[in-house]
């Protein structure tokens, strides 16, 4: 018997695992897949969790629940890959052979990486959104605050969901609107970046809605570190910016055990080709999702276009044949912007977001980069659409793996 | 588009980042800093050689990676290129403006 492995059970590993075994013969082929939780999260949910819009119990679920008959689950820390000899450790000792290595260990939020930011505040006025518990700890927050300075703050790029922290203080602006003490607040947009996002024409379009809804922004802000005492974030220039409240977006990384193993980059990324998706570490290694290096956006709907590709790849690797390069970085993400309200963007590795319709082109009913009611049902209708299609591994109606360019306004 | 400097015609990008390493000499640095409002020191030279080697080997540069593994410390790297040392640095170099990326 061979062994595909697959490490890490979340929306990307778990995505593998249902695309590959109705496609390896099981007299042949052991699907096995590594994760130390016993808890799948909805991660879009944790946005919302902190307005009262989701209930914690509507974002989780048992992993178990979402690996399909005939994989192999196996709930153990892992402690290092060893591509010499094509095996993984875990951490009670057992060692794991493989034949093909699909890495899928996600990111996560590294606060210790910033002087400060777990300090004496933390979770006191600093938090975060990316972790169930913070999110939890900030909708506590938030439900007894009475104003005063919020500040959202993104530490460096890449970050999981790019969009987020603007999605953030969007829903922020409408959540104390709604509460009535939207003038004792004032909000702040701090980013590493020269503009409210990565790609030109959507930080224009998002530049002003932040102005719209009296968000100041503070730009090129390379954080240095935290000071709890004066409550103010200070960059490596000496520019500082007060908070009362600082929602902050610590650094991303790639597991720990990536590190453990020598096989990543500085944040602990996997090199891994922007196009094959297979690693420069060897052959017989994939990685997929929040894992890898690819400059793509860290999100969900890039793991699952990924995904399809992936499957291709490794079914001809395990053939003999040659990769198709064909993974564009296509991401499609809806945008809350407040008040009932989304915009939605579709983009790849050479086109930005721009305006159009989305799926069908030229006749939507989604509208790219333009806010309107039916984006934000379509954001809410997504955690069903993710819990019952997209981790099962089933494709999306309509939507393509590859960026559809038709009913689109490129430049 | 085509720039003079140093008495040379530059091939740039609309923001004036160089897009042919292989046009770069000293003197042009030199005018691209003095637009920017810096003088070249030993210091500054050091931080353009070794973007310039990490550019030919084709790693990526973020500000986290040449703190870590640069030849002098983050805090250092604002004095000399302050508003953005990784963008100025860039550009000085002749290489392309650093992609912060997704």
């Amino acid at each position: 018997m061979r062994r595909l492995l697959i490490l890490g059970a979340g929306t990307a590993g778990t995505m593998m695992a249902n695309h590959l075994r109705p496609k390896l013969d099981s007299q042949e082929w052991i699907i096995s897949v590594v994760d130390q939780e016993e808890t799948h999260y909805y991660q879009p949910g944790f946005l919302f969790l902190p307005f009262g819009m989701y209930k914690p119990k509507q974002l989780k679920k048992p992993i178990k629940k979402f690996i399909p008959k005939g994989v192999e689950l196996i709930t153990q820390r892992i402690d290092r890959i060893d591509p010499a000899s094509d095996s993984v450790s875990l951490k009670k000792g057992e060692s794991l052979s493989y034949d093909v290595l699909v890495i899928a260990t996600g990111s996560q939020i590294a606060p210790q990486e910033v002087e400060g930011m777990l300090g004496p505040g933390w979770r006191k006025d600093v938090f975060d959104f990316y972790t169930f518990d913070g999110a939890k700890a900030l909708r506590d927050k938030l439900e007894s605050w009475a104003g005063g300075e919020l500040v959202v703050h993104i530490s460096e790029m890449p970050i999981k969901c790019p969009v987020a922290p603007l999605e953030f203080i969007f829903l922020a602006d409408s959540f104390f609107q709604e509460k009535g003490i939207r003038n004792k607040v004032n909000l702040t947009f701090v980013t590493p970046l020269s503009g409210a996002f990565t790609k030109p024409t959507a930080t224009e379009k998002l530049g002003h809605l932040l102005e719209e809804k009296q968000i100041r922004q503070v730009t090129d802000f390379a954080i240095e570190r935290v000071d709890n005492e004066h409550k103010e974030i200070v960059d490596y220039g000496g520019r500082k910016v007060k908070y009362d409240l600082l929602v902050t977006v610590p650094p991303n990384m790639g597991d720990e055990a990536i590190a453990r193993s020598g096989i990543g980059d500085d944040l602990n990324f996997v090199p891994t080709n922007n196009a094959t998706l297979q690693t420069t570490i060897k052959d017989n290694i994939f990685a997929i999702g929040d894992a890898t290096n690819v400059p793509a956006s860290k999100a969900g709907s890039v793991a699952h276009f990924e995904s399809e590709i992936l499957t291709e790849n490794i079914l001809r690797f395990i053939k003999g044949e040659p990769l198709q390069e064909e993974f564009d970085g296509h991401a499609n993400c809806f945008l809350e912007t407040g008040n009932g309200k989304a915009l939605l963007i579709d983009f790849n590795y050479t086109h930005e977001p721009v305006e159009g319709t989305f799926p069908f082109p030229g006749v939507g009913p989604l509208k790219l980069l333009e806010e309107s009611r039916i984006n934000h049902y379509g954001k809410l209708a997504f955690r069903w659409i993710y819990w019952n299609i997209l981790l099962k591994g089933r494709p999306i109606p309509f939507v393509s793996a590859s960026m559809d360019e038709r009913g689109k306004h490129f430049k | 588009m085509e720039k003079q400097l140093a008495g040379l015609d530059i091939s740039v990008d609309n923001e004036g980042y160089l897009t042919d390493l292989s046009q770069w000499t000293r003197e042009v640095a030199e005018e691209i800093a003095e637009e920017e409002g810096i003088e070249m020191t030993d210091q500054h030279w050091k931080v353009i050689e070794y973007i310039q080697d990490s550019f030919r080997n084709q790693e990526s540069l973020s500000m986290r990676s040449l703190g870590k593994r640069g030849p002098v410390s983050i805090k250092d790297l604002y004095a000399l290129f302050p508003d953005g040392p990784l963008k100025k640095a860039s550009k000085i170099a002749g290489i392309p403006k650093p992609a912060s990326c997704v």
